[in-house]
């Protein structure tokens, strides 16, 4: 495939972005879970 | 992420992760693999399968936070919950605007030879980007959640005013001087039967994608405002796990 | 105001005194006369210093008069609403029920005119700094755009600023919100200008299309801006 690292790059870019954007605010909201009861997540 | 137990996830959020991700599969597999290349543009033509779903994405996340902004403030409902997926929509978009921006311009290196073009489009794009930003930093100006509330909804709805004048005025502004003819060569893409699958597939996927997002980030920002409302407190006992966690 | 509590006052009534205010605050301080305006004068030194090449600036001048009156104008809203938040006089003046339309009005006409006294020190910067040509047609196309172009700005100025005033960190997060939405005024102002100034050679005929174009602009912000004004300011 001709310009590989342009394209792939820029497959690993979007997904990676958005990986990480998916991981950074799922995590922060895992550690401030242990604060909160059940009645501040009624879709629980 | 399925199979780790979130806080943000449900049933629901579960499923549609997990089609979403075979789906991402599907799409890296066509987009990379299968969908031939293009006569014009060759295999540069494949990262228009993730350039083009994310600023449709782009759009609909901004669309979506128009219009329950809207929702917010005409009164009915005054519920934090719209405020919240406005929110989260926005950031969202955000994030999916940078992705096409940047994407769009390695793809502009390949095919025209320079990174960046003073073409309507791209400085209108440029603008909606901006835009967005200030709108995510009124959001943590602070104040009640009411007050942020009403604030980013009202700016939500001008940003819906300024966007198109701003294109506007930028597509005059360039018809003022020749016609940048390097925008207009090189992008016309003969689509054949699997191509144009392949996009399709590209734009459900990142739509399922964006869906899933919002659903959680609307929930994680809504752990968040419980934590803030339930006050200082809180805050320093999650200080103190903090510090003995590191 | 005697018969405030009598009768309530009309709108245009109201905000012109608060636009007499506005005015009267900056003619006591002096602010604009002795910090802005050098400051401009500063920023159109700068660019010539910057791009240090005298045909270049005649070219671009109409660009830097607009581009300078954008910095210069992110220091005149910033002050507009110190003034008014410093003694809680805002909340005062909502307290005291006075109609949020009102306020922008008057708020944004007292900035549109402190504006276009920047502009003529501006455009006088540039006919002597940067050897502009400058004819009677021409000044008029300028003097139009001015006048049009600052009417919108002081809507978008005190809309956003209205909006940062009430938050801490504003002053940082004015130019964010501020200078993409102006985009539009620069473009067209600076075109105006440029057949003003037959720069780069346009005709003065040329710009009074963009002279519409911002009286357009100054239309649609004013009118949203009476409306939006109200919610964003609202504590």
């Amino acid at each position: 495939m001709e310009h590989a690292s342009f394209i792939i790059g820029s497959y690993v870019l979007t997904f990676g972005s958005i990986g990480l954007y998916v991981a950074w605010f799922l995590r922060r909201s895992r550690s401030i879970d242990k604060f909160l009861d059940d009645k501040d997540k009624p879709w629980t | 992420m399925p199979g780790t137990s979130t806080p943000t996830g449900t049933r629901a959020t579960r499923m549609l992760g997990v089609v979403t991700l075979a789906f991402t599969v599907w799409l890296v597999v066509f987009g990379l693999v299968v969908s031939a290349e293009d006569v014009v543009q060759g295999s540069t033509v494949r990262m228009m399968y993730v350039h083009v779903p994310s600023i449709w994405v782009a759009y609909v996340a901004f669309a979506l936070t128009a219009v329950v902004s809207a929702v917010y403030l005409s009164g009915k409902n005054r519920s934090l919950a719209w405020d919240r997926v406005a929110g989260a929509s926005a950031e969202i978009g955000v994030l999916f605007v940078a992705i096409s921006l940047i994407t769009g311009s390695l793809w502009g290196r390949l095919t025209w030879g320079t990174y960046w073009v003073w073409d309507a489009r791209l400085t209108s794009t440029a603008f909606l980007f901006i835009t967005y930003i200030g709108y995510l930093a009124v959001r943590g100006l602070g104040g009640s959640f009411r007050q942020r509330a009403r604030r980013s909804a009202v700016l939500a709805l001008l940003a819906v005013l300024e966007i198109p004048l701003v294109h506007f005025s930028v597509v005059i502004w360039r018809s003022l001087h020749q016609e940048s003819t390097v925008a207009n060569s090189g992008t016309d893409v003969e689509l054949d039967g699997l191509m144009l699958f392949t996009l399709f597939l590209g734009i459900v996927t990142f739509t399922m994608l964006f869906a899933w997002m919002v659903l959680h980030r609307q929930r994680a920002l809504a752990l968040q405002d419980a934590v803030d409302s339930h006050g200082l407190d809180l805050a320093i006992k999650q200080r103190q796990q903090e510090a003995e966690v590191r | 105001m005697s018969d405030t509590y009598t009768a309530t006052p009309s709108l245009l009534k109201v905000a012109r005194t608060i636009m007499i205010k506005d005015l009267r605050t900056e003619v006591n301080s002096r602010v604009i006369l002795n910090q802005v305006a050098p400051f401009s004068v500063v920023i159109m030194i700068l660019f010539a210093f910057a791009l240090d090449n005298d045909g270049i600036l005649q070219r671009v001048a109409p660009g830097l008069v607009w581009l300078a009156t954008m910095f210069s104008m992110l220091v005149v809203v910033q002050r507009t609403f110190a003034v008014e938040t410093a003694d809680g006089a805002l909340d005062a003046l909502r307290v005291a029920g006075v109609d949020t339309r009102a306020l922008f009005l008057g708020k944004s006409v007292a900035l549109g005119v402190q504006l276009c006294a920047l502009d003529v020190v501006l455009v006088a910067t540039a006919f002597f700094l940067y050897n502009v040509q400058l004819e009677l047609s021409g000044l008029l196309v300028v003097f139009v755009t001015v006048l049009l172009a600052c009417i919108g700005l002081g809507f978008i100025g005190t809309l956003y600023g209205g909006l940062a005033a009430g938050a801490r960190g504003r002053e940082t997060l004015l130019p964010l919100l501020l200078l993409p939405v102006v985009a539009p005024v620069l473009i067209g102002a600076t075109r105006a200008t440029e057949a003003g100034f037959n720069s780069g050679g346009a005709e003065v005929s040329e710009g009074w299309p963009w002279s519409g174009l911002l009286l357009i602009f100054a239309v649609i912000f004013g009118v949203v801006g009476s409306v939006a004004f109200g919610p964003l300011i609202d504590e």
